[in-house]
């Protein structure tokens, strides 16, 4: 187990050096380094430009250097003194804005994560147990509409009913008293309040596929000998689902939480967006169109890095649950 | 994860009961299955699978909508009504007044002011009747860039600056939403298709490599693969479609896009060619023809690509919608195409503002054509799949 684990890390390395890579690239896309735009900027506003500090941040970043010296000094910056770089659109070092922002996105996609399979697993059970039933075609007819419905779609839609039929104003994470407050146990219970909106939308996406592989993989156990068995011995009907033919249709979700994770950090992104929470997606987006790079590209880096280093937990526990996989 | 997704689509047929005469007719059908061809069999099976059906029409009307949009479009659409600014979708009636029945029309819309709020109200004026006429002149226009034609496919025989018939709603300009959805629809529905040939390209051919020779080729591949999926799709997309200038013509714009979408989408098909390569390799048929003498490329051209080829559609047909999803975002967000172009994203953007939806909640309609299109091609493909392998129970 544990040379897995050390496989299995040591694997990780590469993809992270070529996300780290990949990052910078995004960083270095717009034409122009920052420093220049960040002095026409000032520039524009009438500011005095301080030589000597511009000197001091061309220094620091590598600027007009090689491209590959600019990276050294921008990846050895964020390893060893945790320098992140320079947001010129928000006058402020990267890191002061980005940690918030980003564990705000991680509770959400998380959340979403385990509320779209608390629902999931539960229906498509019961889609598989009683196929064709009213509720089987229901759900499916449903799972359909969450299948093609885009979550930043059914943000808007949502937003518009609740505003429009229930007077909420569900836009925001947090009631405006709160928002630069920091945190304390009122701003977690304020939190909550407006948190199960984004997540019950996001996870809409989601569940509607976890129905679906639930209810297929399910089937495909159901008529297995092992069930008919195990139904010839007398054990009780639900036990026997849960216990046998759920576990075994279950091993891909687990195996594919990584991608999952992938894929609901970007609906999470689109969503933000639209009902304006206080995640990465507004700001991120805020950041590539004022082309506020370092931002951006850290962004980037982080999104990628912490999902990579989720997929890796879910294979360690993907492991611990099946040892097949350990052993290949 | 998709493959997986889409499994029990495949077996809705299986599971269907047969009674006794369907089996009946099936014992006596097999003698034509027999000599059928692979074709034939792919295409009986194709229509057994009732969705897959449908949804095929739908998605050959609404590419016809595409080609057409001019001719289905009962306007221009970039011709503002300025007196119908945001008008709700115009009722069409079948009863008149004195509740008789007569072929649809719609009474001229009149515009009153709110003196409070001084928002437009738009009141329907029922001394005025226009009926909805099919194949009615209108404005001119050339058709497959080719031909000048004034015929439209409906329309209502009514002055312009007197009444305009918005199927859909007009918009904050007052340009009629449903030409614009069909004018639309080239964008959203070719940049799918574009984005998805380009994917196949390049997936084909590193898929291809990757399954073919195996061995550190392979490896290298795949540890590429792993580390595109791995990064969250849209912040990526949305940061590499920002990277594109945006003082950047239309058409420049459209191809940028289609290469940011297909660059995530490639790994994906990469992934379905890998796997058939995987396990074509070891059939005895290519053994046969590589000891017969074969060419690598004869065996892969010959050989291999017959019988994967259908496996390949269905992926293609399958990872279209998730392409037109993640245009119809990037406009959304203001990263994709932008106005003056017209794409589904792009009038989805009214949208975005809270205020215009509650006031005019139908410049959301705009996405019930990317839900339809999206479910359309996810139900073709898994129809496709289905009968990509009639040999299959």
């Amino acid at each position: 187990m544990t040379i897995y684990i050390i496989r299995r890390v040591l694997y990780m390395i590469p993809t992270l050096i070529a996300i780290s890579i990949l990052s910078f690239v995004i960083i270095q896309l717009p034409p122009g380094d920052f420093l220049t735009s960040y002095v026409a900027q000032l520039r524009q506003e009438g500011d005095i430009i301080d030589e000597s500090q511009l000197e001091s941040l061309r220094v620091r970043y590598g600027l007009g250097e090689p491209v590959y010296v600019q990276y050294g000094k921008w990846i050895s910056g964020i390893f060893l003194r945790g320098d992140w770089g320079q947001s010129m659109d928000w006058q402020k070092p990267v890191k002061e804005l980005i940690w918030e922002r980003l564990g705000l996105t991680m509770i959400i996609s998380l959340s979403s994560l385990l509320v779209s399979w608390f629902i999931a697993i539960p229906i498509g059970v019961y889609s598989a147990t009683h196929q064709y039933s009213i509720l089987d075609y229901t759900m499916t007819a449903f799972s359909f509409i969450g299948l093609g419905t885009p979550g930043f779609m059914l943000a808007l839609i949502v937003l518009f009913v609740l505003q429009n039929q229930f007077g909420m104003n569900v836009g925001g994470l947090f009631s405006e008293e709160y928002i630069n407050a920091p945190w304390n146990w009122a701003k977690v219970v304020d939190m909550l309040k407006h948190i199960w909106v984004p997540m019950a939308i996001v996870a809409v996406n989601g569940t509607a596929g976890n129905i679906r592989i639930t209810r297929a993989n399910l089937l495909d156990e159901l008529n297995k000998p092992y069930v008919e068995t195990a139904r010839a011995k007398g054990v009780k009907e639900s036990k026997l689902i849960w216990k046998y033919p759920v576990r075994v249709a279950l091993n891909p979700f687990f195996s594919t939480v990584g991608w999952s994770l992938a894929s609901l950090v970007s609906g999470v992104t689109l969503v933000a967006v639209v009902l304006s929470l206080q995640t990465t997606g507004p700001m991120l987006l805020r950041a590539l169109t004022t082309q506020d790079m370092y931002l951006a590209g850290s962004f980037i880096l982080l999104l990628s890095v912490l999902t990579v280093i989720g997929t890796l937990i879910s294979d360690i526990l993907l492991a611990l649950v099946d040892p097949r996989i350990r052993l290949q | 994860m998709q493959r997986v997704e889409k499994s029990w689509l495949e077996r809705a047929d299986e599971d269907t009961p047969l009674s006794e005469q369907d089996f009946i007719e099936e014992v006596k059908g097999d003698e034509k299955i027999f000599v059928a061809s692979y074709l034939q069999l792919m295409w009986w099976r194709f229509l057994k699978h009732k969705m897959a059906l449908i949804s095929a029409i739908i998605v050959i009307l609404f590419y016809l909508v595409a080609i057409f949009a001019e001719f289905v479009a009962p306007y221009n659409p970039d011709n503002s009504f300025v007196q119908f600014k945001l008008a709700p979708p115009t009722q069409i009636h079948i009863v008149d007044t004195n509740g008789k029945l007569q072929r649809p029309f719609i009474y001229k819309t009149l515009r009153e002011r709110d003196p409070e709020t001084l928002r437009n109200n738009y009141v329907e004026d029922t001394e005025t009747i226009y009926p909805i006429r099919f194949f009615v002149q209108g404005p001119e226009y050339e058709i497959l860039g080719r031909w000048n034609a004034t015929t439209h496919l409906f329309g209502v025989d009514a002055p312009r600056d007197e009444m305009g018939f918005f199927l859909l709603g007009a918009d904050r300009l007052g340009r009629d939403l449903f030409s614009r959805v069909c004018y639309g629809a080239r964008i959203s529905l070719t940049i799918g298709l574009v984005a998805v040939v380009v994917s196949l390209v390049v997936g084909i051919v590193l898929g291809g490599v990757s399954g073919y020779y195996g061995g550190t080729i392979d490896n290298v591949i795949q540890r590429l693969i792993e580390f595109i999926r791995s990064i969250p799709e849209i912040p990526l997309i949305m940061a590499l479609a920002a990277a594109l200038p945006a003082d950047l013509p239309v058409v420049q714009l459209y191809f940028g896009i289609t290469i940011v979408l297909a660059f995530v989408g490639w790994t994906g098909l990469a992934r379905v060619v890998r796997g058939r390569f995987l396990s074509m390799r070891e059939e005895d048929f290519v053994m046969a023809a590589r000891f017969a003498g074969s060419s690598e490329m004869r065996i892969i051209l010959r050989h291999m690509m017959p019988s994967f080829l259908s496996h390949i559609i269905a992926s293609l047909t399958l990872s279209i919608p998730g392409i037109i999803l993640s245009e119809t975002g990037l406009s959304f967000l203001g990263l994709g195409l932008r106005a003056p172009a017209i794409s589904w994203g792009v009038l989805l953007q009214e949208a975005q503002n809270l205020r215009s939806v509650a006031l005019a909640p139908w410049v959301l309609l705009p996405a019930l054509a990317v839900i339809l299109t999206v479910l359309a091609f996810n139900f073709l493909g898994d129809g496709i799949r289905d009968a990509a392998d009639p040999y299959a129970k």
